[in-house]
């Protein structure tokens, strides 16, 4: 390739690449500036107090553990239902492009939308709660398992999982076209049941190629903010939800902090990113490699 | 393979799928039926499963003016429309660039274009509110705009780079070859092969700008009132009628982009579209 078609395309890449790369690494350098300086009256250039003020803060771990715990039993949740859907559409012939349209739903629809109707399904008198008491299950709305304002985020796993799963069952069925089906027959012909053909077979060939996309669904819960801004209980909120409380907070010698937090939250993830790109570079070599 | 498929077609693995398949259209329509029911609710005590009686209320409501419906969708379109504009003209020709650059240079950009895909909004937000004040922009529309920008023009760039990826430069080259520079032969050859990909990267750019929350909320600073800030005022002020019928309103455009696009989904760009819906 010409020198000069590579300036082109550098030149054509050149406005967009700035403009992410100023507000991006605008807004992540102001905020630790933000998080380093010093309050008013106090010597000294940079200070790490803030962050140590919110890491000791009462509310960190618990938002913290909170945090994890959501994103890690989403992800789980979701890889297991996309596997298993994916499972299921392959092999559909009649109607498919119907069932795909109706599975691809959860991918366009806003979080705000989705986090509103889980207050009308999912609360102690909403819709799932009316339906079960129907069934003479439970007697009044107390009877029903809190899944909104919980301590658990519950309704935000939920959320979450409903609005994920058609994300890494569409890669799962990639994968699954890419894996083709001689493995699956080969195992059929030494004896294995269908259903012990995928477990033993399929699925152990196609979870490795699910890894980056779990990452990423990982990644996306962490940084929720606005389903458990609806759904999630006063204490613990998410991480996301505490930086911005923080922020917003009467008091705003805890501005610091936020800042500290979201900080904290831009590290991790993009920690995230690089293992992303880390396992990406290893499937990759593994898959030249064979 | 005739004979391995009709082993596939052993029971246990039929019914299987058929309840799964089942389970899949359930189980996506369910969070969309409460919408429906709670916009036409009147009177609706604990237990009842419908409405003991139903109402329009909720509907005319948000159809007047002084409920700002009209104005926050319209301040919603306006944003979106504005911040799709900007993406295709931004990231049409950076796709095309990154497409064609080899893959060291090429690796590192994408990844700065991949970094604030994934980063959530909070963590930038912050920062950024206070580099607005100083700007001027912030609580303004343009600085909403601006904001906007940092999740959706990497989201076009990416899409565009994996649609001139794709496509076959045969017919550049050609057209380079009788004589037209590289930017002619790009406009008038390399372009309108990448409509359908501009298309969609455009849509959903729309819907990402459209979707947005937290960039809003902080950099808006409530002065700036889109439909998802309506929406989340009135959820958490617990009237689930207008919060029904807004939601309604609000995921219209999502289906009907869905509608328009379902049949490009396929392959490299699933990845993206999910990205879309961060």
């Amino acid at each position: 390739m010409s020198s000069r078609r590579v300036t082109g395309a550098l030149l054509a890449v050149a406005p967009a690449a700035l403009v992410v790369a100023l507000l991006l690494a605008g807004g992540v350098t102001v905020t630790l500036l933000q998080a380093l300086m010093p309050t008013a009256g106090q010597s000294g250039m940079l200070t790490l107090q803030h962050f140590q003020a919110v890491l000791v803060a009462p509310g960190f771990l618990a938002s913290f553990g909170l945090t994890v715990f959501v994103s890690l039993v989403s992800t789980v949740l979701t890889l297991i239902l996309a596997v298993l859907t994916a499972l299921s559409l392959r092999r559909m012939r009649r109607l498919r492009g119907f069932v795909t349209y109706i599975y691809q739903l959860p991918l366009t629809l806003p979080h705000m939308v989705l986090a509103a109707a889980g207050l009308m399904l999912l609360s102690q008198s909403g819709l799932l709660s009316r339906l079960v008491s129907a069934l003479g299950i439970i007697q009044s709305p107390a009877g029903f398992p809190e899944l909104v304002y919980d301590r658990a985020g519950l309704g935000i796993v939920l959320v979450y999982v409903w609005k994920q799963v058609p994300f890494v069952g569409l890669f799962a069925l990639a994968v699954l076209q890419s894996v083709g089906e001689d493995y699956e027959a080969a195992a059929r012909s030494l004896g294995a049941r269908p259903l012990q053909a995928v477990r033993h077979v399929l699925i152990p060939l196609v979870m490795p190629g699910l890894l980056p996309s779990a990452i990423i669904v990982f990644a996306f819960v962490f940084g929720a903010f606005e389903v458990p801004l609806l759904l999630g209980a006063r204490y613990p909120s998410m991480l996301s939800v505490l930086a911005y409380r923080l922020y917003t907070d009467v008091d705003l010698a805890l501005r610091p902090q936020a800042m500290a937090l979201s900080f904290i939250i831009a590290l991790i993830v993009f920690a995230l990113v690089g293992l992303y790109r880390l396992v990406i570079a290893v499937a990759g070599r593994r898959s030249w490699a064979r | 393979m005739g004979e391995v498929r009709s082993q596939h077609d052993a029971p246990e693995g039929v019914w299987l799928g058929r309840l799964v398949i089942a389970g899949i259209v359930v189980l996506v329509l369910l969070p969309v039926l409460p919408l429906a029911l709670y916009s036409f609710a009147g009177r609706w005590l604990y237990p009842d499963i419908l409405p003991s009686d139903w109402s329009l209320r909720a509907w005319e409501y948000i159809a007047r003016e002084r409920s700002g419906v009209l104005e926050a969708t319209l301040t919603s379109l306006g944003i979106a429309g504005l911040v799709t504009a900007i993406c295709v003209v931004l990231g049409v020709p950076a796709g095309r660039g990154l497409a064609s650059l080899t893959p060291g240079p090429r690796a590192a950009l994408e990844l700065l274009f991949f970094a604030p895909v994934i980063v959530p909004a909070l963590a930038v937000a912050l920062g950024l509110h206070i580099v607005f004040i100083r700007a001027g922009l912030a609580d303004t529309v343009i600085g909403v705009v601006i904001a906007h920008l940092l999740p959706t023009l990497p989201y076009m760039v990416l899409v565009m780079t994996s649609t001139f990826t794709n496509s076959d430069n045969e017919l550049e080259y050609q057209a380079r070859t009788l004589g037209a520079g590289p930017v002619r032969a790009f406009l008038i050859v390399g372009l309108p092969t990448a409509v359908p990909g501009v298309l969609t990267g455009a849509l959903f750019v729309f819907l990402i700008s459209w979707s947005q929350y937290a960039l809003t909320l902080l950099i808006g600073g409530g002065r700036v009132l889109t439909l998802p800030l309506l929406l989340f005022a009135f959820a958490s002020a617990g009237d689930l009628a207008v919060t029904a019928a807004l939601g309604l309103v609000f995921l219209a455009p999502a289906v009907v982009i869905l509608t328009l696009t379902a049949r490009f989904l396929t392959g490299r760009s699933v990845a993206l579209a999910g990205v879309a819906g961060k």
